[in-house]
């Protein structure tokens, strides 16, 4: 009788010309590929431009270790976005955590290094603590206190540095060689830095906890009222995101050597820019941490690729904001069309 | 239908005495509320009579400070949502609360989504028991959809899906038909029919008495605060309840009084806007208030917006009087003699934040100010006038709109528009979430604009306001205009008959018995 109660009858099986239309369609709709697409496009651009971009003597390497650091923030901030919040005391949790990793060497030289690792992490994310336990009971937007958090955290260490700056003659060479150790032609530093994408990415996809953290960001009062653990998954998600910020200290240390009060400075821009790039809707409730992860090598290769193709310093940076404009825009005219799309849908059925 | 038998045993939900206060303000004084398995039980108030506080109290958003609640037979003092889900009660707000970017599955499961192997979400068998769920309500959605975009209907329909999934003894639903068509409120009806059979209790709050007489089996009354009485449907009245929700008797309803009908004021003809609405001609009369009826969704509030210029057109036009109003122009509307109150009004209608006397002068600044310079004073002298007329009960025009309720604040917006002198004033949903007292005032006011000569365009979803009020009646299905009726002609068989594009024979089967049917089996 009524339309609503029919079943639609299965779909016919699809011709093999629609399904390539669709999965190109998914290709192209899908921002992970996009941007790695365009990531691609660059290199090759810059190659062919100056062929050691890529195949000089370490420029492999750098292609793939440079961006270690960025894709680890980058990881961490994703898991923030997402629950509509942010955290822009990266910057200076790196900086310190650097600085304490040479500290810890130079007060205890034969220090096993897995242990600085875990020394990094765990500091990282006792800062990371001190931003959620803030933002998850003070009331205040996480952008304000994590502003405050970045400002007094490098305070801290300006105080406790001072002027002194750690120097690679003071770390062991058994830490320095991570910086460049590969491992079938891939830096050691990124194989880490992709585990722990990966890792974020299952988690985000494939747990409940993962999947709350969507729902918290794509609406804050439903969640609360649904009785999803709000306060909990926030301050989780500051956590992680510290300790990985702790972690990229480490990596800091292990990459440069050289370590002054300015380490890190503004590169909490760097990660939120790279997860807006990569499709995390700085709303929340979106984005994958892949795309993120894509963002941030694509940055970190345009900083180094522009030189190299010869374009002037203020356009290198003005590059960068208008993909972070350009993606943002790119966001909301999607999701104003995706709108429409199931509105239209639904009109029809 | 089967006949549902009540053996004597003790209820589901008890509240008594409940009391709760926020600060200085106490929002419930002494609630009482006592709902029995395998029954449907209406909970009536005005707004502000305590019926949403009590909500909240069961589903654990507030914790009560003092009085007895009882759920299954036991004491309980819920201080979260999640106990409250956990031991079997969910609650369907007015607003439904879903996940926007989330699919309509994963709404449906979160915090608790089926697990396979290594704690993984199990997708496939999330899917399945989705499907299952939405085939059991009559429904078609893709349990692979996001919730974007889902028309209210629909978001309702998920959270009963998710009610039914986590197989609550206790169904509360705050206002759901609030924003359904009649179509669509008889399936939630009988979706809530089908819960009741198999054993659950559920509590309908609602405005509409025609839905508490056609779906519940007991009603309790409230009023300021505190419970009054509690009755069988069967042994009560419309008038009896409404004497006891506002403590007084009402008058009319709908005292539309007649008002001679002049010239044409709006003439629409050919408006065409693609996907959207097709062939609208219509014309509106001075003193002639024109219901625009149809089903949520149906393209009616599109037309007005149309007609108004929030929205464009692709083709035809719009005149008032013998002048042409231009498209896209919402300014020149105004400066035409249109005035549009829309549907949602605190997001489009009034600055919520702002002082009564600044919404109400809002729109004729222009005229106000001196030198470039808008004074407090002059917001004053140019509001007080009217909001005297309307009754506004706002202690000081200084006072914040937003603290005002649902009815005050509907008045608030005719007014700012009243201050426009319009000759037409198309009005959208006039009194949704409005209380029965305010809502008769306001159908008063239309009248009396009517009478004063204004044409008046009103868009309604109740279909016994558009029958008590309008002089003529357009019906819209599918953004065409399918039928136009005079009062005389217009029934509520007529007019659905029209909005759902079905013969009215084919109207009068018994489609509730019919859908129980379908949805139990």
């Amino acid at each position: 009788m009524s339309s609503h109660t029919l079943t639609r009858p299965p779909a016919p099986a699809e011709s093999s010309a629609s399904a390539a239309r669709r999965v190109l369609g998914g290709l192209l709709r899908s921002r992970e590929l996009a941007v790695l697409l365009v990531l691609v496009l660059l290199v090759v651009v810059t190659t062919a431009k100056s062929s050691n971009f890529l195949f000089g003597g370490d420029g492999w390497r750098d292609l793939l270790v440079t961006p270690s650091i960025l894709l680890l923030l980058a990881a961490g901030q994703t898991l923030v976005i997402i629950t509509r919040n942010v955290d822009l005391s990266v910057g200076s949790t790196l900086g310190l955590t650097a600085y304490l990793t040479g500290k810890l060497f130079i007060e205890v030289p034969d220090l096993p290094v897995p242990l600085v690792f875990l020394a990094g992490l765990a500091f990282g994310a006792l800062l990371g603590l001190v931003n959620g336990l803030l933002v998850a009971f003070g009331r205040v937007p996480a952008l304000v206190i994590t502003l405050g958090t970045l400002m007094i955290y490098r305070g801290v260490f300006l105080e406790w540095a001072g002027s002194d700056r750690i120097n690679p003659s003071d770390l062991p060479a058994g830490f320095l060689s991570l910086g460049t150790d590969q491992l079938l032609t891939i830096p050691v530093l990124t194989i880490i830095a992709l585990v722990v994408v990966a890792a974020v990415g299952y988690y985000l996809h494939t747990s409940r906890g993962g999947r709350e953290l969507y729902a918290i960001g794509s609406d804050p009062d439903a969640a609360q009222l649904f009785g999803l653990p709000v306060t909990r998954r926030v301050l989780a998600a500051f956590v992680v995101c510290g300790a990985l910020a702790g972690l990229a200290g480490v990596f800091y240390a292990a990459r440069y050597g050289s370590i002054s009060s300015n380490a890190g400075r503004n590169i909490e821009l760097e990660a939120v820019a790279a997860a807006v790039i990569g499709g995390v809707a700085i709303f929340g409730g979106s984005g994958t941490v892949w795309g993120a992860a894509a963002g941030a090598f694509l940055l970190v290769t345009i900083d180094r690729a522009l030189p190299v193709l010869g374009i002037p310093d203020f356009w290198q940076r003005a590059v960068v904001g208008a993909l972070i404009i350009g993606a943002v825009v790119l966001d909301r005219v999607l999701k104003k069309r995706q709108e429409r799309r199931l509105i239209e849908a639904r009109d029809q059925s | 239908m089967a006949e549902v038998v009540k053996a004597p045993q003790s209820p589901v939900l008890e509240l008594a005495e409940v009391r709760k206060s926020f600060g200085p303000v106490v929002a419930l004084r002494s609630g009482s509320l006592s709902v029995d398995a395998g029954s449907i039980h209406a909970l009536i108030g005005e707004n502000g009579a305590g019926k949403s506080t009590m909500v909240k109290i069961v589903a654990g958003v507030h914790r009560r400070d003092s009085g007895t609640f009882r759920f299954q037979g036991g004491d309980v003092d819920f201080g979260s949502t999640a106990e409250s889900k956990g031991s079997g009660i969910a609650v369907i707000y007015q607003e439904p609360t879903l996940f926007p970017d989330l699919s309509v599955t994963e709404n449906i499961f979160m915090g608790r989504m089926p697990r396979g192997r290594g704690r993984r979400i199990d997708r496939k068998a999330m899917w399945a028991e989705a499907r299952e769920l939405f085939q059991r309500l009559g429904v078609d959605i893709d349990p692979r959809r996001p919730a974007l975009g889902l028309s209210i209907a629909d978001q309702q329909i998920i959270e009963i899906a998710k009610a039914i999934s986590l197989d609550a003894s206790l169904l509360v639903m705050d206002e759901p038909t609030a924003a359904l068509s009649g179509v669509e409120v008889q399936r939630l009806f009988a979706v809530a029919r089908s819960l009741r059979d198999e054993g659950r209790a559920l509590v309908f709050i609602s405005h509409r008495f025609d839905e508490v007489f056609d779906l519940c089996d007991t009603v309790t009354v409230m009023r300021d605060g505190a419970y009054v009485g509690t009755h069988r449907v069967a042994d009560t009245t419309v008038p009896e309840l409404v004497k006891e929700m506002v403590g007084r008797e009402v008058g009319d309803l709908y005292p539309k009084s007649p008002a001679t009908i002049g010239e044409p004021i709006l003439q629409v003809d050919d408006l065409q806007s693609a996907g959207v609405f097709h062939d609208v001609t219509f014309q509106v009369r001075a003193g002639e208030i024109v219901g625009l009826a149809g089903l949520v969704g149906a393209g009616r509030s599109e037309i007005a917006r149309a007609v108004f210029g929030v929205d464009g057109y692709d083709s035809g036009s719009v005149r008032i009087g013998d002048r042409a109003v231009p498209p896209r122009s919402p300014r020149a509307a105004i400066k035409a003699g249109i005035a549009f109150i829309p549907e949602d009004r605190r997001q489009q209608g009034l600055v919520v934040d702002s002082s009564v006397a600044r919404n109400v002068a809002s729109v004729i600044r222009g005229g106000l100010t001196r030198g470039g310079l808008l004074t407090g004073r002059a917001e004053n002298r140019a509001a007080a006038p009217w909001a005297a007329a309307l009754e506004v009960k706002t202690n000081a025009l200084d006072m914040a709109a937003t603290t005002m309720s649902g009815g005050n604040q509907q008045k608030v917006v005719i007014a700012k528009w009243l201050a426009t002198t319009p000759k037409l004033l198309i009005i959208d949903e006039p009194t949704r979430g409005i209380d029965v007292g305010t809502k008769a005032e306001v159908h008063r006011l239309l009248s009396e604009l009517a009478g004063q000569g204004i044409a008046i365009l009103m868009i309604s979803s109740e279909l016994p306001e558009v029958l008590g009020m309008a002089d003529r009646v357009l019906v819209v299905c599918e953004g065409r205009i399918t039928a136009e009726l005079d009062r005389d002609t217009a029934t509520p068989e007529t007019v659905m008959a029209a909005a759902t594009n079905t013969a009215p024979s084919e109207l009068s089967l018994s489609k509730d018995a019919e859908m129980v049917h379908e949805v139990t089996a």
